[in-house]
Parts: C-alpha cells; sequence; structure tokens
C-alpha cells in the first residue's frame, strides 16, 4: 500500500508546482526540500481583493454553496445500467444511504440542496454528475454516453438555469461526455475517454472551459475515469491502486504543468470521494465507510487535517454508483 | 488600397506557385522553398529516387546551391576547401547505393565505409589545414558575400564601413557586459555609438511596431546586429527589463521570426523590408517577480494583444475580468458622471466581444474602485498567467500518422495538442535532445519508467524553415527558462554540419539578477488607452490590422526581392507612410486587413485550423517518413541523401567519400559520449548498466565537454547565421548539471528519484561484477563506424572515489536526500584491484519511436533496430590500492571544475573534483584525452604521454586508473 502524508503541505502550496509527488518516501523528504530552495521569492503582495477569475486560485478549491441531487426511482433496482451483472439492489437500503448523504450536505454542511424528483423512467437518473460539469459560474450540460440517459439532462437544465449559471450545451450528435469521466483539479481538467465520453465530448468541454487546460486520459477497465480517483484536497489527488488506476495517474503525471500530491487508497472504489472547503469547517471529505472498505478508509484516517464523513454506498456501488456521483456541487459567488 | 489588400491572397499564391521557377533566377531569396520542396520530393521517394528527378533540374539548382552556400557560408561547405566543394556534385551518386545497401545489409556498409575511411584517413589533414586557412579569410569571405546579397551599388563602400562597423561591434559587446551592473549608463551608451562615426555609414531606416500601437522608426547602420535596434526601442520605451522582449519579422503573414540580437540585421531579414514588431518573448511564469510596473505594463498590454486575436483563449468571465482590470488601469475608477453606458464598447476585450460582457466588464470594473493603474496591471497579470495557454508559443504540426496537432513551447517545455486537447506534454527535464532535420522536428526523450530505451519522436513541420523556427525557440525557450546562463555556441569544430545557433541573451536567472539592481525612481510612463487598439466599425483592433499591414509589406517586399526590380528600403519606406496613413482610415481599411489575415494568418488563429481556406496549400503532403526510423540509420542517409540537395551530379569517388568523412567526423562527437559512458560503466556499474537516464547525464558531462572547447568565433557566428541549415541539434542538459536552476529542477529531481529507484532495482539484479550490461545504451555508436576515435581516460586522484564523481554538481542535496532513503547506489563496484574489461562489440539500438500520444508511450514496441558493427575496445588499468571505504559513503561534493583544452587531433577535458568524504577532503583529477585521428598517430605513445604528463602536473597525486577506450571502425585491421 503507497500512501503519503500530505496534510503538512497544504499551507506550504504556492503556485509554482511541477508535477505530482512520487511515492512515499520522496513526498516525505520533499518539505525540507522545497524549503530549502532559495530562489522562490514569495510573490509580491497584491491588493487584497480577492477574484473571481480563474477559480480564484487554489484557496477557493472545493467551496460549495449549492448542490444539485436527484431522487433514486425505483426502477433503479431493476433497470439501472451497470458494469458487471450481481445482486440486486436493496432500494430501501439504497434510499436510505441517499438520505444520509443528502443530510450530509444540507445539514452538516448547510449546502442548498436542489433535489430534483426521481423520473422511473430514467432509471440512472440519481447519478447527476454525469449530466453536467460545472466549473465557476459555467455548467456544461453534456450528452451521456449512454442513450438511455440523455434525456436526464432536461430536468438538470431547469436546475441550473434556477441558479443562473451561464450554461452551455453540448449539442454535437457525435460527442459523448459523462461528468463521471471529468476531473478538474483546481488548475486543469482531466477527462477520461471511456465508454461513455470521446474526444468530441472532451472538445466541447475545452471549448466550455477555456482557462484550463484540458487533457485526455484514457480509461480502459472502469466505467469512468472517477470510477478510480477524485480530488481529496487542493492539489491533492485520491488514488486506487490497480494498475488502471496508477496508469492513469501517470498519464495525468505526464501531461500537468503542477506537482499534486496523491493518495493512494488500496481500493479503486474508494478513491472516489468528495473534498469540501466549508467555511466554518475547513477541510470536509466526504468517503466510503470503513465498513466498505476498511483498508481505504485507515488511509483517510491519516488525514489530520480533514473533517472526515464516511458515507456508505453499497447498493448504488452494484450499478457502479459512488460518491461522487450523486451530486452536481456548485459555488455561487454571493450576489 | 483597399484592392491592393483584397489582391493580396493572388499575389502570394502566384509567388508560392512561382516560387521554385523564381528560384532559379534568386536563390537567396526563395532558397527556402525550392529547397524544402526538393527536400521533401527526395525524403518522399525515401531518398533513393532523388537521383532520378535531380539530372533534370541540375544546372540551375546546383548553381543556386553553390551560391546560396558560399555566401551563406553555413555548415560544412564553408570550411571546405575549394576542391571539396566541387566533390558535393558526387554525393548524387550516393543514395544509388541506397537500395543496394539496404537490400545487401549491413555488410556491404562496413565495407563501404572501410574504402572510404581508407581514402579518407589522409584527407582530413588536408582539410584541416584548408580550414584553417579559410577560417583566416573568414570575415573577408562574409564581406564579399554579403555584398553578393546585396544590390552592387553598395559594394564599393561595404569594406570602408566595415572596420567601423566592427568596432561598433565590439563596444556593443562592451556595453552588455557592463549593462548588468550599470543598466543605465549603458543605455546611454548606445545613443553616443552612431554618433562616433556618423557619415560613412550607410544607413537604413527601420520602423518598429510598438505594444501600444505606436510606430517607432529609426536610423540604423546598415550591418548592425539585432541588439543595437532591440536597445535602441527598449531605450525608447524606457524599458529596462529587456530581455523577456524581443523583435518580430515577418516573412509572410504566418510566419514570424525573432530576431537574433547578435547577428546582423540584414542577414537575418535578408530582402525583408526593415520593419519589426516589438513583441514579448518569454512570458514570465510569475509576472509578479518583475521589477518594475513599465514592465509589467508592456506585458499587459502583449497579453491583451493576445487576448484580443484570440492566440490566449479565455473564457468568457475571464474576458471580462480581464477587461475590468483594463479599464480600471486606463480609465481610473468607475465615475458613473463621465462614464455613460457606452463608454465600454470603445474597448476591446475579446475575440468577440457581446453587449453582455460589456456589461460584466463595467459591473466589474466598478468593484476595483481605489486600485492604481499598476495595481490593476498586477491583477490582470495574476489572471492572465494562470490561462492555460499563457506563454505558449504554438507551432502547427503533424504526427506521426499525419494527424494535425500543435506543438507549444513555453516555460516548462513542450506541450502537444490536438484541436483544443493536450494531448502529451515533455517537460524540459524529460527532454534530452531537440533536433531538426529538414522539415522534420525531434525530440529526443527519457525513458520512462521502465522502459530502457530513450526515445525519439519525430514531428512533421510544414516546411524546413517552420522546423527551424520551432527548434530555435525551443532553444531559446529552454536556455532562458531553465539556465542560469545561457550556453556558448557548440565549438566551430572544422567540418561541422548544421546549426549552431544559441540563445545568446540573458536568461530569466540573470534578468532577475540583473533587475534586482535596478535603481531607478519609477519611471513615469503614459498608458496608452486601449481605444487606441480599439474596435472600429468592424471590431478589428488596430494592432492586428497593422500586423496585417505589416504582412502585406512584406508579401510584397518579398516578392521585389524576387523579382530583383525594387530597391527593398524605398519599397518599404513608401508602403510605411501608406501604414501611416492608414491609421487614420483605418475603418475602411481594417475590414479587409482582416479577411486577409483570417485566411493566412494561421499562426494567431489556434484552433480554427480545420476552417482556414489556405490550409491545405501550407501543408505540403509528404508520407510522414517511417514511423519507427532508426535516428542514426537517418542521419547517414542524410548524409547520402542530403548530397543530391546539393545538385551537382558527377561522381569522383575520391571526393564524395570525403564529403562522407566530414559527415561521420560530425558524428564521431558521439563516439566521444559513448566513450564516456562506458568509462562511467566502469566505474560505477549500476549507475550506467540499464539505466538510460543517467547515461544521458553523463553523456551531458560530455557535451560540455566539447562545447566548452575553443572555437573560433568569427565562424561559429557566420555560420550560425545561415538559415538554411539542413539540421540541427541541441541537448539541453548537456551543459546542465550546475547550471540548471535549482529552484525549478524540482521535476528533475522527480525524475532522478526515480531513476535512482531504477537503479536500485538493477543493481539488486545484477550479478555482483558482472560487466556485461555495458553495451546497453550504445544508441549513439553508429557514428563510429566509419571513425577511428580513440579516447584515452587518465584518472588520477588521491584516493580512489569508487562513487560517480560526475554526479550532478548542483545536486548534492539531492544525494543526500537519496542516502537518506536507503539508496544503494553508492556501493562500491570497483572492488576487484585490476579490472580489465574488453566490452563485446556494443550492438547498436536505435530506435526511432514516434509517440505524440503520452497515452500510448507503455504500448510502443521496438519494431527497427538496425545493427552496426564497430569494434569498441575498453581497457581499464585499475591501481590496486584501492581503500575500502568507499562503500556507500558518497561524501560531499565540494567543488568540481572542468577544463578543456584541444590541440588538433587531441582534446584533453580535465575534471576536477573536490570531496568531503568521511571528514577527509579528496581531490580527484580526471583527465579525458581524446584522440581522434588517423592512422599515423601513435596512439600509444600518446598514451604513455598523457599518463606522463599527468603525473608531471600533479607529482602529489597518483594515478589510479586508466581507461582506454579504442573505437576502430571494424575491418580496418591495420589499425590496432
Amino acid at each position: 500500500m503507497e500512501m503519503c502524508l500530505v496534510g503538512s503541505q497544504w499551507g506550504a502550496a504556492g503556485p509554482r508546482a511541477a508535477l505530482y509527488a512520487l511515492p512515499a518516501p520522496a513526498a516525505a523528504a520533499r518539505p525540507s526540500s522545497l524549503s530549502a530552495v532559495p530562489a522562490v521569492r514569495p510573490p509580491r503582495p497584491s491588493p487584497s481583493r480577492s477574484m473571481a477569475g480563474l477559480g480564484g486560485g487554489l484557496a477557493a478549491f472545493g467551496r460549495c454553496t449549492h448542490a444539485v441531487v436527484r431522487a433514486l426511482p425505483e426502477s433503479l433496482c431493476r433497470q439501472a445500467l451497470r458494469s458487471v451483472a450481481g445482486p440486486e439492489v436493496d432500494f430501501a437500503r439504497a434510499e436510505r444511504e441517499y438520505q444520509l448523504y443528502v443530510g450530509v450536505l444540507r445539514g452538516k454542511l448547510g449546502l442548498q440542496v436542489l433535489e430534483l424528483p426521481a423520473d422511473e423512467s430514467l432509471p440512472d437518473c440519481v447519478f447527476v454528475e454525469d449530466v453536467a460539469v460545472v466549473c465557476e459560474e459555467t455548467a456544461l450540460l453534456t450528452r451521456p454516453g449512454a442513450p438511455s440517459r440523455r434525456k436526464e439532462v432536461e430536468a438538470m437544465k431547469r436546475a441550473l438555469e434556477s441558479l443562473n449559471l451561464n450554461i452551455v450545451e453540448m449539442v454535437d450528435e457525435n460527442a459523448t461526455l459523462d461528468g463521471g469521466d471529468v476531473l478538474f483539479t483546481g488548475r486543469e481538467f482531466f477527462v477520461g475517454l471511456s465508454r461513455r465520453t470521446n474526444q468530441r465530448g472532451a472538445e466541447i468541454l475545452a471549448d466550455t472551459f477555456k482557462d484550463y487546460a484540458v487533457s485526455t486520459v484514457p480509461v480502459h477497465d472502469s466505467l469512468h475515469l472517477k470510477s478510480f480517483c477524485s480530488m481529496a484536497g487542493p492539489n491533492l489527488i485520491a488514488i486506487g491502486s490497480s494498475e488502471a488506476a496508477q496508469k492513469a495517474l501517470k498519464t495525468m503525471q505526464q501531461m500537468s504543468d503542477h506537482r499534486y500530491d496523491k493518495l493512494t487508497v488500496p481500493d479503486d472504489a474508494a478513491a472516489n470521494c468528495i473534498y469540501l472547503n466549508v467555511p466554518s469547517k475547513g477541510h470536509v471529505l466526504l468517503h466510503r465507510a470503513p465498513e466498505e472498505f476498511p483498508d481505504s478508509a485507515k488511509v483517510f484516517e491519516k488525514l489530520k487535517d480533514h473533517m472526515l464523513i464516511p458515507i456508505a454506498a453499497t447498493e448504488l456501488a452494484k450499478v457502479d454508483g459512488s460518491l461522487t456521483c450523486c451530486s452536481v456541487l456548485i459555488n455561487k459567488a454571493s450576489e | 488600397m483597399t484592392t491592393e489588400v483584397g489582391s493580396e491572397t493572388e499575389v502570394k499564391k502566384d509567388s508560392e506557385q512561382l516560387g521554385p521557377d523564381k528560384a532559379k533566377d534568386k536563390p537567396e531569396e526563395t532558397s527556402g522553398t525550392p529547397g524544402d520542396q526538393k527536400s521533401r520530393e527526395t525524403s518522399s521517394g525515401e531518398a533513393q529516387d532523388s537521383s532520378v528527378p535531380a539530372p533534370t533540374s541540375q544546372s540551375s539548382p546546383s548553381s543556386q546551391k553553390k551560391e546560396k552556400s558560399s555566401p551563406e557560408s553555413k555548415g560544412i561547405s564553408r570550411f571546405l576547401p575549394p576542391w571539396l566543394k566541387k566533390q558535393k556534385s558526387y554525393t548524387l551518386a550516393e543514395p544509388r547505393d541506397e537500395p543496394k545497401k539496404k537490400a545487401t545489409g549491413e555488410e556491404q556498409v562496413v565495407e563501404e565505409s572501410v574504402s572510404q575511411a581508407l581514402e579518407g584517413v589522409a584527407q582530413p589533414r588536408r582539410s584541416l589545414e584548408e580550414a584553417t586557412e579559410n577560417r583566416q579569410n573568414d570575415k573577408e569571405k562574409h564581406s564579399v558575400s554579403s555584398a553578393e546579397i546585396q544590390p552592387s551599388k553598395e559594394d564599393g563602400k561595404e569594406t570602408e564601413v566595415e572596420e567601423v562597423a566592427e568596432k561598433k561591434e565590439e563596444t556593443q559587446e562592451e556595453k552588455e557586459k557592463r549593462e548588468t551592473k550599470e543598466v543605465q549608463t549603458a543605455e546611454i551608451k548606445i545613443d553616443n555609438i552612431p554618433k562616433k562615426s556618423p557619415k560613412k555609414i550607410k544607413t537604413v531606416q527601420c520602423k518598429v511596431m510598438l505594444l501600444d500601437g505606436t510606430e517607432y522608426s529609426c536610423d540604423l547602420e546598415k550591418r548592425a546586429k539585432g541588439q543595437v535596434l532591440f536597445d535602441k526601442v527598449c531605450e525608447h520605451l524606457n524599458l529596462l527589463e529587456k530581455d523577456y522582449f524581443g523583435l518580430l519579422f515577418y516573412e509572410n503573414s504566418e510566419q514570424k521570426n525573432w530576431l537574433d540580437s547578435s547577428k546582423e540585421i540584414k542577414r537575418q531579414i535578408r530582402s525583408l523590408p526593415w520593419i519589426f514588431t516589438f513583441n514579448v518573448k518569454f512570458y514570465p511564469p510569475d509576472p509578479s517577480q518583475l521589477t518594475e510596473d513599465i514592465t509589467r505594463y508592456f506585458l499587459c498590454l502583449q497579453l491583451r494583444q493576445d487576448i484580443v486575436s484570440g492566440r490566449l483563449p479565455c473564457s468568457f468571465v475571464t474576458h471580462a475580468l480581464l477587461g475590468s482590470y483594463t479599464l480600471q488601469a486606463e480609465l481610473g475608477d468607475h465615475d458613473p458622471g463621465e462614464h455613460s453606458s457606452d463608454y465600454i464598447s470603445e474597448f476591446q476585450f475579446a475575440p468577440n466581444q457581446t453587449q453582455e460582457m460589456e456589461e460584466k466588464v463595467a459591473e466589474l470594473h466598478k468593484t476595483h474602485r481605489g486600485l492604481t493603474p499598476a495595481q490593476a496591471d498586477s491583477q490582470f497579470l495574476e489572471n492572465a498567467k494562470r490561462l492555460s495557454m499563457y506563454g505558449v508559443d504554438l507551432h502547427h504540426a503533424k504526427d506521426s500518422e499525419g494527424v494535425d496537432i500543435m506543438l507549444g513551447v513555453c516555460a516548462n517545455g513542450l506541450l502537444i495538442y490536438k484541436d483544443r486537447l493536450r494531448i502529451n506534454r515533455f517537460a524540459w527535464p524529460k527532454i534530452l535532445k531537440i533536433s531538426y532535420k529538414r522539415s522534420n522536428f525531434y525530440i529526443k526523450v527519457r525513458p520512462a519508467e521502465l522502459e530502457q530505451f530513450e526515445s525519439t519522436i519525430g514531428f512533421k513541420l510544414p516546411n524546413h524553415r517552420a522546423a527551424k523556427r520551432l527548434w530555435k525557440v525551443c532553444v531559446e525557450h529552454h536556455t532562458f527558462f531553465r539556465l542560469l546562463s545561457p550556453e556558448q555556441p557548440p565549438k566551430a569544430k572544422f567540418l561541422t554540419l548544421g546549426s549552431k545557433f544559441r540563445y545568446s541573451g540573458r536568461t530569466q536567472a540573470q534578468t532577475r539578477q540583473a533587475s534586482n539592481l535596478i535603481d531607478r525612481p519609477a519611471p513615469y510612463f503614459e498608458r496608452t488607452s486601449s481605444k487606441r487598439v480599439s474596435r472600429s466599425l468592424d471590431g478589428a483592433p488596430m494592432g492586428i490590422s497593422d500586423q496585417s499591414l505589416l504582412r502585406d509589406f512584406s508579401a510584397t517586399g518579398g516578392q521585389a526581392a524576387g523579382d530583383k526590380i525594387i530597391d527593398l528600403e524605398a519599397a518599404g519606406q513608401a508602403k510605411l507612410k501608406d501604414g501611416g496613413r492608414e491609421e487614420d482610415e483605418s475603418p475602411l481599411k481594417t475590414p479587409q486587413l482582416e479577411l486577409t489575415q483570417d485566411g493566412k494568418k494561421k499562426g494567431d488563429h489556434i484552433f480554427q485550423v480545420k476552417t482556414l481556406p489556405g490550409k491545405e496549400k501550407q501543408w505540403i503532403t509528404m508520407p510522414w517518413t517511417a514511423g519507427a526510423k532508426p535516428e542514426e540509420t537517418d542521419k547517414r542517409h542524410a548524409s547520402r541523401a542530403e548530397g543530391p540537395c546539393t545538385g551537382v551530379s558527377d561522381a569522383d569517388k575520391s571526393s564524395h567519400e570525403t564529403l562522407d568523412i566530414v559527415e561521420e567526423k560530425k558524428q564521431a562527437e558521439f563516439g566521444i559520449e559513448e566513450t564516456l559512458v562506458v568509462d562511467e560503466t566502469n566505474k560505477g556499474k549500476m549507475q550506467v548498466a540499464t539505466d538510460a537516464g543517467e547515461t544521458c547525464k553523463v553523456e551531458h558531462v560530455s557535451k560540455k565537454d566539447s562545447s566548452s572547447l575553443p572555437s573560433d568565433s568569427s565562424s561559429s557566428s557566420s555560420s550560425s547565421e545561415s538559415e538554411d541549415e539542413e539540421v540541427g541539434e541541441y541537448h539541453p542538459h548537456h551543459r546542465a548539471i550546475e547550471e540548471v536552476i535549482r529552484e525549478e529542477q524540482e521535476e528533475e529531481e522527480d525524475m532522478k528519484r526515480k531513476e535512482q529507484e531504477e537503479n536500485t532495482q538493477h543493481v539488486e539484479a545484477i550479478p555482483e561484477g558482472s560487466k556485461l550490461n555495458v553495451p546497453v545504451e550504445h544508441t549513439q555508436v553508429t557514428a563510429e563506424d566509419l571513425v577511428q576515435d580513440n579516447t584515452v581516460t587518465v584518472a588520477t586522484e588521491e584516493k580512489n572515489l569508487s562513487e560517480q564523481i560526475k554526479q550532478d554538481v548542483g545536486e548534492e542535496k539531492e544525494e543526500e536526500q537519496l542516502k537518506l532513503n536507503g539508496d544503494v547506489s553508492h556501493i562500491d563496484i570497483d572492488v576487484a584491484p585490476q579490472l580489465i574489461c574488453c566490452s563485446e562489440p556494443p550492438v547498436v539500438k536505435t530506435e526511432m519511436v514516434t509517440i505524440s500520444d503520452a497515452t500510448q508511450r507503455t504500448e510502443i514496441s521496438t519494431k527497427e533496430i538496425p545493427i552496426v558493427q564497430t569494434e569498441t575496445k575498453t581497457i581499464t588499468y585499475e591501481s590496486s590500492q584501492l581503500d575500502g571505504n568507499a562503500a556507500g559513503d558518497a561524501g560531499v561534493l565540494v567543488s568540481a571544475q572542468t577544463i578543456t583544452s584541444e590541440s588538433i587531433s587531441t582534446t584533453t577535458t580535465t575534471h576536477i573534483t573536490k570531496m568531503v568524504k568521511g571528514g577527509v577532503s579528496e581531490t580527484r583529477i580526471e583527465k579525458r584525452i581524446v584522440i581522434t585521428g588517423d592512422a599515423d598517430i601513435d596512439h600509444d605513445e600518446a598514451l604513455a604521454q598523457a599518463i606522463k604528463e599527468a603525473k608531471e602536473q600533479h607529482p602529489d597525486m597518483s594515478v589510479t586508473r586508466v581507461v582506454v577506450h579504442k573505437e576502430t571502425e571494424l575491418a580496418e585491421e591495420d589499425e590496432d
């Protein structure tokens, strides 16, 4: 098991960064070597005025005011798309897990949660992440790779319009994109090219979010890019241990001008977590419950600076769901 | 004017089509184009067929080439004695041999090379003498040759002027040196220079388009170097931190070139009008580190242009935000009374500005109340610098499959884009070598984890000049952002091919240092309103239309030159006057200009590639040469296949062989590298054995050695001026080691650490004492197959240092870290008191893999491995006095220095390393003597002499190791 403890580095993470952190021993040695570097001049103090542009830098990463979720339809149990056949979804339990999830976002973290009603004709509609990518004030409504899911976009569109976001729709019929394939690091996008997402979809995403570099990462063995990775903090990528996950991480390392720290967890599915920066609570991390992934949970527990909230997703996981899939997080500048 | 502009496209087409024909009449103008086309034909025919088309077009192209090569004095030809030059013609015969060779396999290659080598043995000497002579005459030649290019009326004056000009240059150089410390005084000096020699000098009027849309003009001495003009412009702008900027000239609508400040302007722009554009050349990654506000202001102006032209894509929100800072900087606080609702539409913020955006800009402008202009600029930059395309210089290319891609050069390395998506990235530390050959551009990258071979990745540029331009930009960016000081141009070893271009300005590190010394009150400057750059009726920004205007000029100018009719200066000036007027008339004119631009200006409309009508034409369809082609083999092809480009036909054997030798000579340098590697292997086997990355590092050292050889400055500078070199190489790291900027080294460290990790594994895997891993990385040995090359290494040291001495000096810290990590790489392997190690004949495994997509990397397999047989012998004599403490103790490097000296046949590199190890300081001197030469050098004697000298020079030290590495062409048996 590889892992690196990075909690202490957050303060030091400056605007310059090169590549990803290497496995544990190197990362352990890094902070000292970094601080020993003489020539980095601290950036000039600039007028203390926060900017709206470009995410306002790292400080704003994980800030979130609104969340869009969608209730699960009963049709999910039998009709939801799934990559491997397996035990049927226990609807009651799935709903309890979902309610806990929404409860955390709304109650514990104080987000304004927009809950869309379930649509029985759309068995996968609970996975709202796939139908919209929101970054700052702009939302890209996707064209999901699975034709059966395309109608899910409509309700999302209305919800996002109600939030006054700049909405871009993916109309190109050659393009497909699932939000689950989009990893936004705060500095750039990685788009997994999977069975659900193609090059054209990635191009449209790049067109929509012109400020950021958009790099493509092939995804072969999993449903989505985020099936085995996600952001666990500003500059911190949680990544699974499987060969495919590690390979994808290498690709991302190579493509990026930035260096990210990585948090390697034994289970790919556990690498899908939700990081939030909540004003009153600091770093918050929603991760899969210890009952599901005990080893991975231990890794998360080493993140001392994070407020950790374990959430089980045993039922939705049966239909390839995980934590990030069930919400679209939005940071609306206060108006 | 409108009509004229409208017809520009057609005119250009014509000139394109006519290009080759015109070339016959006017070689110096169009030389690039026909040359390219020919070489394209050539290479598309896989080099073999080139002999077929050649005879028909011989007479004119050959004379053209000759004519061209002598005035340009580039590459070899300038060093070649006349009798050698003639033999270019014989190279035509060469390609015919190619297929045969291929068919019969390597043996034939070897045989042939034997005979060549035999006959050639005596010739380098002669050529050497000749070359020296040539060098002496060099200057003269230059003036003559440049005169050839000029209209004849100037001939008389030229010599007269020359002396003065030279003096000027000297002063100029002196000035540059002082500049660091006395910035301001230096500035004043420039002014004085022209006054010293006022009337003798023929002057030319120069126009420079500035970033604020204004135009600066001045008179320049005709032979002035780029620096003179650049300094004048910076002085005019009151700009001290000028190293981030440069002057551009446009070859045609989409080909912009940076004016090299170390070279004469005239030689660079040739027949183009003297019109330049002042632009940011190196975008500082962190503008807040610039010292002066005025510098930031110019950077802002550049970025505003970049944004409005679409070169720097932004989202809606960012457009609005940046626009609002622009307003704040130029108008100050929002004033509801003064600023009526539409005040904003006079400004241009984005390529496609909407009402909505303007409203957003206005809204944000109100929030900036209280920001000073300088603060607003800073905020502008803070946001702009985060844009992903900030400072990325894009070049069109095709990948191995002919797919259109873009290569972006930036501070961190090279980025590969397909459409809008980044598909790969090569950070500078990953790149070992950058080269171009004809219209191909290559980068050699470190092997990825678990890969053994360095891979070379090739890209197809639209033409040769584009390839060279990209190469130069890469060299410059690498030097500027990653080195502490620019490196010297490669030595002008006699008979070398290729461009010697190196970045000659200050690096970012140097310029930061220099600007720390700036001590003047913040200069007053006026922020010109962006309204100047603002939209006219149609929304085309003035700045841009100015540029297209320029293009218009250059196109016309170029054509004029082609027809030998028009006095260029006059033409240029006349046009410029038009340009002046145009500012007022712009509303009418701009639309057309814009249109033309759209059709032509590829470079600036990055992502519109597919829709541009003119595109197909520029992308000469040429099959990408076989994806997996060994580089070295390629090189040898080149030495033959490129022969035909020189375009003469006769076949006299002896002399074309000589040319081959010439080519091989150049490649012999690689032999030296290789030698070093092997040598290194003996010292610390695990270091090299299987780790290609490490090998490369070692390679750098040797490269550094060779590049620091004394060089004939005049020849090197002039040869690098030639714009038509077919090839160029640059090793981003070879001087690296101490020089690479530490703070920006993190990536490299990562890489190294990885390497070290790999090493560890390898060490575990390799049985102690096994030496068979040596030949692994002989990627470059091919070169040696025709030349014998003897390398003698004498290592003198007080104590035996078992670990690798050449470990990067600048990275001892890292070394320590490695120790911390329990790295095993410092194990002493030289346990055997006496080692005599004869490595096997190295099998050269060179493979060229073409990858443009990072994700494909791991799937690539070797397709073609040429096997070239050479005999390489490495003999190590090891003194038995080893002290045992070496194991595991890395010691701390105190100092290291390298001294290189060169005589005709030997190159001596002395490496002095001081280390503190376990409290004891030890000095190790390592001498590397490379004896390159013919049979009649007695190598044994030379070796003995070298050892003797070494002993004499350091009586208090003992010789602990002698490594003789001998490379002999295999079949040549009379030479041991």
